[in-house]
């Protein structure tokens, strides 16, 4: 296919692997991975073990789905459970443990959840269900926010007035800035995320890098994006630069997409939220504005997500800081397995847990 | 879940487009982008084009691949 296969071509893959050996020598750098979506293709392509020595990846916290606080499935299956409703949700939420239950095992008991790609689906589901109330269950970073926006836009024009949103809405730059300033992570650049960057753009990143002098690479998706943006970042690290530089510049630019930033200003106002197993960030979440509240799941049911510490061996958040790997954790592969996830970081796809279990890596 | 995916717009009416995806049509919103015609690239996630793909940006970085590959060779 254009656009992805000359992105995995093994001989330049070889190519960067030998340029990232030699540039690194004997000094080996540590460096995070903030996107999930890196996590899996950096486990599924096998880039680790090849720059043992050279290069350790550590992952970081961008998987929207481990992040969303049990509170926010709590308060999913309380509206869920409010007769006429019907949940509409990606698919990654269903088996997320709240504090006694999942949207999966609620929806065995019969509650109505259904799967959708796009929310603009969930508002095709409400003009489709006039006498049902549909609430989305709108879970993502920059790069989806959009796209519940642009739903909630889409409802409004066309009148459809059964259909809210149950927003968990988490943004990146203020996640990393928390990283960076915690002596106990210790990396030394970070491998920015694609399509958040493609949202926000590559200038985002400008505080970060000069704040805490720290490298920011933002990187494609692809392996050889990802090959080339830890090339990038290690010269970085040995030149001593804190730069904000862009791999992906074929779908990110320096200012970003400004029409969905103006979309999100419009519908969205920031609040300093908390993040599953690492705490409140602050200003680090959007929730809906106060003249969007009639699409606002938690205005218009009365439901309000209750974030409490979680008491619990699961060590989600100190995977999700690049603090510990998967397998310091002590429930990792024992208890807690991809059929049967103690944690959030074991259930989603892209959480480094499942990633690490999935590709055998960190097992021994 | 921030995934992406390259696709080539069929065409467009209105706020909607077209694309092709691995063989299969669908459709698209495409109300974050400024303006798009048929056989434009764009990037779609959740059922939304996000961004224009930049073919130039593209060949830039392979250019930069090849160069790699020739410094490699050399050494």
């Amino acid at each position: 296919m254009k656009h992805i296969d000359e992105f995995r071509d093994p001989a330049t893959a070889r190519a960067l692997v030998a340029r990232i050996l030699r540039d690194a020598g004997n000094e080996s750098v540590r460096l995070m991975e903030v996107c999930g979506t890196h996590t899996v293709a950096i486990a599924r392509s096998g880039i680790r073990p090849l720059l043992d020595g050279a290069v350790t990846m550590v992952s970081g916290p961008g998987c929207p789905v481990c992040v969303t606080p049990d509170g926010y499935i709590d308060a999913a299956i309380a509206v869920g459970r409010i007769p006429g409703v019907l949940l509409a949700s990606f698919g990654d939420m269903l088996r997320v443990p709240g504090k006694s239950s999942s949207l999966e095992k609620e929806k065995g008991k019969g509650l109505d959840v259904r799967v959708v790609y796009s929310p603009l689906d969930a508002v095709a589901l409400a003009a489709a269900a006039p006498d049902r109330e549909v609430v989305f269950l709108g879970v993502g970073f920059e790069t989806t926010a959009p796209a519940i926006g642009g739903a909630i836009r889409a409802a409004e024009k066309a009148t459809v007035r059964n259909f809210s949103v149950l927003a968990s809405v988490r943004t990146i730059p203020g996640a990393m800035g928390m990283l960076a300033s915690d002596p106990e992570v210790r990396i030394e650049g970070f491998l920015c995320p694609a399509h958040v960057s493609t949202i926000i753009g590559a200038d985002a990143y400008l505080p970060v890098a000069s704040r805490y002098r720290i490298p920011c690479v933002i990187a494609g998706f692809e392996p050889l994006d990802i090959l080339l943006g830890i090339s990038m970042l290690l010269r970085q690290v040995k030149d001593g630069s804190a730069r904000v530089e862009n791999e992906y510049s074929r779908g990110a630019t320096a200012a970003g997409n400004r029409k969905a930033q103006e979309l999100l200003r419009e519908l969205f106002v920031p609040f300093d939220a908390e993040w599953r197993g690492i705490g409140v960030i602050p200003g680090s979440g959007l929730r809906i504005a106060a003249r969007y509240a009639r699409y606002d799941a938690e205005e218009k049911h009365g439901v309000r997500p209750v974030f409490s510490p979680e008491k619990t061996a699961c060590r989600c958040g100190d995977v999700l800081k690049g603090k510990i790997l998967p397998n310091g954790c002590p429930l990792f592969g024992k208890a807690c397995v991809p059929e049967e996830p103690s944690g959030p970081c074991m259930v989603s796809s892209e959480g480094t847990c499942a990633a690490h279990f999935k590709y055998g890596t960190g097992l021994q | 879940m921030c995934l992406g995916v390259p696709a080539k717009i069929l065409s467009v009416r209105g706020d909607t487009a077209v694309i092709a995806l691995g063989g299969v049509q669908r459709e698209i919103s495409v109300v974050l982008l400024e303006e798009v015609s048929a056989g434009d690239w764009v990037i779609v996630h959740a059922g939304f084009a996000i961004e224009r793909l930049s073919e130039e940006e593209a060949e830039r970085t392979l250019a930069l691949f090849q160069e790699i590959r020739n410094a490699n060779e050399a050494h």
